[in-house]
């Protein structure tokens, strides 16, 4: 240790050399443990579903997984497509819906809307991103679903349907999508909004042919962004969507999804170590594969276009 | 446009469009303006359907008429303790008045409860219809006529499926009897277990990547990882609590480990502790990635001049970061509070109890809550029972509405407090 050069410091009255410190190193201890807790989860995560699926895999080829259009564990059959297809029936669906209805509220509130107009409309929209999901479910099975049956007539829609519980996850996500999309329209620099009222555009015409296709990575981001979230989401297609694997492309029948089939079997009684309990882990890793590629694509998308205009 | 643009030629061409260009415009704005105003609409009519469904008509049918049950033409109501007591005796056979005894002697019982126990007993009233709140006000008339032709000896009472018994009443497999009592406390104990771990673990982990992480790989990783684990599907933290909490930690969880088993037939790891456990790990990336935001609001001006009075790094954090950023810290909390009490699907894979007739005593109970309960009536076919999930829905909202208020309550007073001390 080199000692120092001041008169106080030799006589050893002041140092000004690092001290050892116990307490400040346990609680940063403390500190880096509770932020790796998060490492530790995602390992958890990979770990879980990975060793369950194996086993699964070990019974069921994943080509058969992946490609055979039956689902039925009572014989033996685990194709997941019926669950996939109506997995992708509801999220598009809800994209229909949640995609050019946020892309207007966005277009809207950051272009059109009065200051005071936006100030008192974003935090009302806000709210349905808080109401919880198994609310949104009743109301697709109360409320949407009697409609739509009113609407198509009664033997053409069942009670329990994929087109309901699409449309009602378009509500949930239309926040999402809105709140996204007004943060890309927003980081597009006012210079090109500016230059075009120059050159004489409307303000539709700077809205729709400048500050869309200026923000149109942001939009992009936001649109996978909330296919993830249909993907995953599970109570209002657990309620709605119907209970029971169903290979069709008819929204308005019965077809269980892969989070709604998780569920209504773990809902049940179900024995660990049997093939059903593991055939939930691969669908759970299957879809935790889905929305991981979602949402890193998402990101990728933001960064590497977003960066622009900083 | 046919026309090549920037020719000169196109500039005539181009003024008389203005009209339609601006006519465009206003339609455009309306479509815009209509998806917002849709927004709102939905979220009207989404409360609106809750509602409805609390409140309106019932058309009951009562297994004994009560005025059968009037001693000496006094009515049930006045009859006292003892009258109704005998009433109990005459009408019900010994094995049922036994098991109500076990459950509490009836001796001990107040004549409202004595009442109460004769209503569900020997009157025993049946739900004939249910109609929403718009059916009982606009169309009585339609209703009454219902009444007189097909339950002459039913009778129409307006009820509020929330009231107090629903309130406090246990689990029921009849829906007029049925109550929320054990999910609400479930709920709340749930929660309590998911704040206590995910508050101070996320703030934590916050501290460490504001204040004390150094841009290494292992930190950016930290950092990624905490924005992906935030779009997992809240499922999939069901399927991990299954097998980490509910199976791998079953003697903790279960609290065998402890030599407390609260449920020793059904000692397994599907209690309270583990679902509030899920719940966490499924917030936590939420509150680090809001306590972090929080954080960076806070000046690095405040750090510095407490380093250079001679304040070692965690009496600057301690004493000068964490309370300059406690209330922006408390609104992200809450808001992933609020998400972690609305969540039903993972704690229905982690295996909540599809029928819960015991209030939870302990954090090594099973358990239901408030959604999973909301979510297995709405499920029921039966209308009465999509009435009591309306009901359960409004607890459910009133629930969260009233912790955001405290939120920001709470948070206007430390703000206030902050201004008066600057």
């Amino acid at each position: 240790m080199q000692h120092g050069q001041y008169r106080e410091e030799m006589t050893g009255v002041l140092s000004l050399a690092r001290r050892s410190r116990p307490w400040e190193q346990t609680i940063q201890a403390f500190l880096f443990f509770c932020a790796a807790v998060s490492i530790f989860t995602t390992l958890g995560i990979i770990i879980t579903l990975g060793t369950e699926s194996w086993t699964f895999f070990n019974h069921v080829s994943p080509l058969e997984f992946l490609f055979t259009t039956e689902w039925q564990p009572t014989i033996d059959q685990f194709g997941i497509l019926p669950l996939f297809t109506s997995t992708l029936m509801t999220s598009l669906a809800a994209m229909l819906v949640a995609l050019p209805m946020g892309l207007g509220v966005a277009i809207y509130l950051s272009e059109y809307a009065p200051d005071p107009v936006r100030e008192t409309l974003k935090p009302i929209l806000e709210v349905l991103a808080g109401i919880p999901t198994v609310v949104y479910g009743y109301f697709a099975l109360t409320v949407v679903t009697p409609l739509l049956r009113n609407a198509f007539g009664q033997d053409r829609v069942d009670v329990y349907n994929t087109l309901s519980a699409g449309l009602v996850m378009g509500i949930l996500i239309l926040p999402l999508i809105s709140s996204m999309c007004e943060d890309a329209l927003s980081s597009v620099p006012n210079s090109l909004r500016e230059a075009a009222y120059a050159m004489g555009a409307t303000k539709l015409e700077v809205s729709l042919d400048v500050m869309v296709p200026s923000a149109f990575s942001g939009i992009a981001a936001a649109f996978i962004l909330g296919l993830s979230r249909a993907v995953g989401e599970t109570m209002i297609v657990a309620l709605a969507a119907g209970a029971g694997p169903n290979l069709t492309l008819n929204p308005f029948k019965a077809a269980e999804t892969m989070t709604g089939h998780i569920v209504r079997i773990s809902g049940g009684d179900i024995g660990y170590d049997t093939i059903d309990y593991q055939s939930l882990f691969a669908i759970a890793l299957l879809l935790f594969l889905i929305t991981l590629g979602l949402n890193v694509l998402s990101r990728r998308i933001v960064k590497k276009y977003g960066e622009v205009y900083e | 446009m046919t026309e090549p643009r920037g020719s000169t030629d196109s500039i005539p061409a181009f003024l008389p469009r203005l009209d339609e260009r601006t006519r465009k415009g206003e339609r455009w704005k309306v479509i815009f303006l209509i998806s917002t105003l849709l927004g709102v609409f939905f979220l009207a009519t989404l409360l609106w359907s809750v509602v409805n469904d609390s409140f309106g008509y019932v058309i009951l049918v009562n297994e004994t008429d009560p005025a059968t049950l009037s001693r000496d033409g006094v009515p049930l109501e006045n009859l006292g303790s003892r009258g109704l007591l005998a009433v109990l005796e005459e009408n019900l056979p010994g094995r049922r008045l036994r098991s109500l005894a076990e459950e509490r002697p009836l001796e001990e019982r107040s004549s409202e409860e004595l009442l109460a126990v004769i209503e569900d007993e020997i009157i025993n009233p049946e739900i004939m219809e249910t109609y929403d709140l718009s059916e009982s006000l606009f169309g009585k008339a339609r209703i009454l006529r219902h009444l007189e032709e097909d339950y002459p000896d039913g009778a129409l009472v307006f009820r509020s499926w929330i009231n107090r018994r629903f309130l406090t009443a246990a689990q029921s497999s009849v829906a007029l009897h049925a109550g929320i009592r054990g999910a609400f406390l479930g709920t709340l104990m749930t929660i309590l277990i998911t704040i206590l771990t995910a508050f101070p673990v996320g703030i934590a982990g916050a501290i460490w990547l504001e204040e004390y992480a150094k841009d290494n790989r292992l930190n950016r990783f930290i950092r990624i990882n905490i924005y992906n684990l935030a779009g997992v599907p809240s499922i999939i933290y069901g399927m991990l609590g299954l097998a980490l909490f509910v199976r791998a930690a079953e003697p903790l969880t279960s609290g065998t480990l402890f030599g407390a088993a609260a449920d020793p037939t059904t000692a397994n790891g599907r209690t309270v502790l583990s679902a509030g456990l899920t719940l966490a790990l499924l917030i936590l990336p939420v509150i680090i990635i809001n306590a972090q935001e929080a954080l960076r609001a806070v000046p690095g001006i405040l750090r510095q001049s407490s380093l250079a009075v001679g304040a070692t790094k965690w009496q600057t954090v301690w004493h000068h970061v964490l309370p300059a950023s406690f209330d922006r810290i408390l609104t992200g909390t809450v808001l992933a509070v609020s998400r972690a009490i609305g969540e039903t699907a993972p704690l229905v894979v982690v295996g909540a109890s599809t029928f819960l007739s015991q209030d939870p005593t302990s954090i090594f109970s099973k358990f239901t809550t408030l959604p999973i309960q909301i979510y297995q009536w709405t499920a029921r076919p039966q209308e009465e029972f999509r009435r009591i999930a309306a009901a359960a829905i409004l607890v459910l909202l009133i629930l969260m509405l009233s912790l955001n208020a405290v939120a920001v309550l709470l948070r206007n007073r430390i703000r206030a407090k902050k201004r008066q001390s600057r």
